[in-house]
């Protein structure tokens, strides 16, 4: 970010009785934001379509947006005086705490599109409750992540009912891609040290509640869609301990050469 | 120097246009929340109207070089969360500059959108139009084709 930008304190509503857990729990949501962000930002100049390569780096920008925000709100309530900047570029992956959802490569399109619906319909209601339940600068960040993950969603799941309504080969597809991420999505919704730090606070969902919003409507959408929801019985979990798959540092490795080979470099 | 107030610093800030609507200017578009004045130092707050708008950087930098040129020695730009931009605060007077630069504004409020309502071509006034994508060449703004004059054109997004 520009030199010329200084961060107001983003902090100050944050009970002091949360703010260390909730610093965990931000990272949580940055760092989702961030990788799937760059995962979409490789369809960039590569997209079936112009409309669709447009909507992809669209969607990207707003997830990339998102994190800076919140990154900028973890860094502030860590106080070692790093930056979102540092938080993104200078942390190795088993420092960071997104989903193994969001890091897996970006596959075909399909796979992309159904990857981001899943997120999307898991974001919706996560930070429709922070934009309700927070008060001060996370309310209005949650606020702006609800008015663009709203479209965002519809955006997703109309593709998905056109894949399942188009071809065999778009059925399949799609099919295939959700037989691939479902086991990923339980880790949405894993309880751990830190929710269960937040769950007396009202600022964050509950996970069992924030599961049932998610099935709602993913439920509703691969019933249109004339698509199966796997049966699986057991889902990956580790990743929010830092415990990734392989593809997070690859990704990392790209994503973060610029700022490590020129540190504090500006343009 | 005398101390200006808030005002005038807002005064200052409307001669600096949008990057990407340059037809618009930043005080107008609702990106600045307000400012603060002590002596030669001014801080400016800002809001981003997306989480990802990528102008926001030319707008701190431009606010810095204005308020520098009318004579402030320190200046500083801080994004702010705490109002959510919305285009509800763009006037009447500020959609039709849009609608005359070529952009269809805004129709009704955030709350009530017309989204499925069809957008009135921004050159002929039509309504025969379809949105062919939500997504254009910015965030604020989306796709849409006039059946009428058939020609394509961007309109901004009601949020």
């Amino acid at each position: 970010m520009s030199e010329t930008i200084q961060a107001a304190d983003l902090t100050r509503d944050i009970p002091a009785e949360i703010r260390e857990p909730f610093g965990a729990y931000l990272l949580y949501l940055g760092d989702d934001a961030l990788v799937l962000g760059h995962r979409l930002s490789e369809w960039c100049g590569h997209g079936p379509t112009l409309e669709e390569d447009i909507a992809l780096a669209n969607i990207a920008l707003d997830l990339v947006g998102r994190s800076d925000a919140l990154l900028r709100v973890a860094a502030q309530l860590e106080g070692k005086g790093r930056s979102e900047d540092d938080l993104a570029f200078f942390r190795d992956a088993t420092e960071f705490r997104n989903a193994a959802l969001v890091e897996l490569p970006r596959g075909d399109f399909a796979f992309t599109i159904v990857r981001q619906f899943l997120y999307d319909a898991y974001a919706l209601p996560l930070y429709t409750h922070i934009a309700a339940n927070a008060t001060g600068a996370l309310s209005g960040i949650a606020a702006k992540a609800v008015k663009e993950t709203t479209y965002h969603l519809r955006h997703t799941a109309e593709w998905v009912r056109r894949f399942g309504g188009g071809t065999a080969e778009s059925k399949r597809r799609a099919q295939d891609a959700l037989d691939e991420l479902w086991r990923y999505t339980g880790e949405l919704f894993d309880e751990d040290a830190v929710t269960v730090a937040l769950a007396g606070a009202q600022w964050i969902p509950n996970p069992s509640v924030l599961r049932a919003a998610w099935s709602e409507t993913v439920e509703r959408v691969l019933d249109e869609a004339d698509l199966a929801a796997p049966a699986v019985k057991h889902h990956f979990t580790g990743a929010r301990s830092g415990r990734h798959t392989e593809h997070l540092g690859h990704l990392l490795s790209e994503m973060q050469i610029v700022a490590r080979s020129h540190p504090g470099a500006s343009w | 120097m005398t101390t200006p107030d808030e005002q005038s610093i807002l005064t200052i800030l409307e001669g600096v246009p949008d990057p990407e609507i340059p037809v618009l200017n930043i005080v107008e578009m609702g990106i600045v929340r307000g400012a603060d004045v002590l002596g030669e130092s001014v801080t400016v707050r800002i809001t981003p109207t997306y989480s990802g708008c990528p102008a926001m950087h030319a707008i701190a930098m431009d606010v810095e070089a204005r308020l520098k040129y009318a004579g402030f020695s320190t200046v500083q730009v801080q994004t702010v969360y705490d109002e959510v931009w919305t285009t509800d605060w763009l006037s009447n007077e500020v959609r039709e500059k849009l609608r005359e630069y070529g952009i269809a504004p805004p129709e009704g409020t955030s709350s009530q959108r017309a989204l499925d309502r069809a957008v009135a071509c921004p050159r002929c006034g039509g309504r025969a139009t379809v949105m062919k994508s939500y997504f254009g060449s910015t965030a604020c703004k989306a796709l849409h084709y006039c059946n009428d004059c058939e020609e394509p054109f961007e309109a901004f997004k009601c949020i």
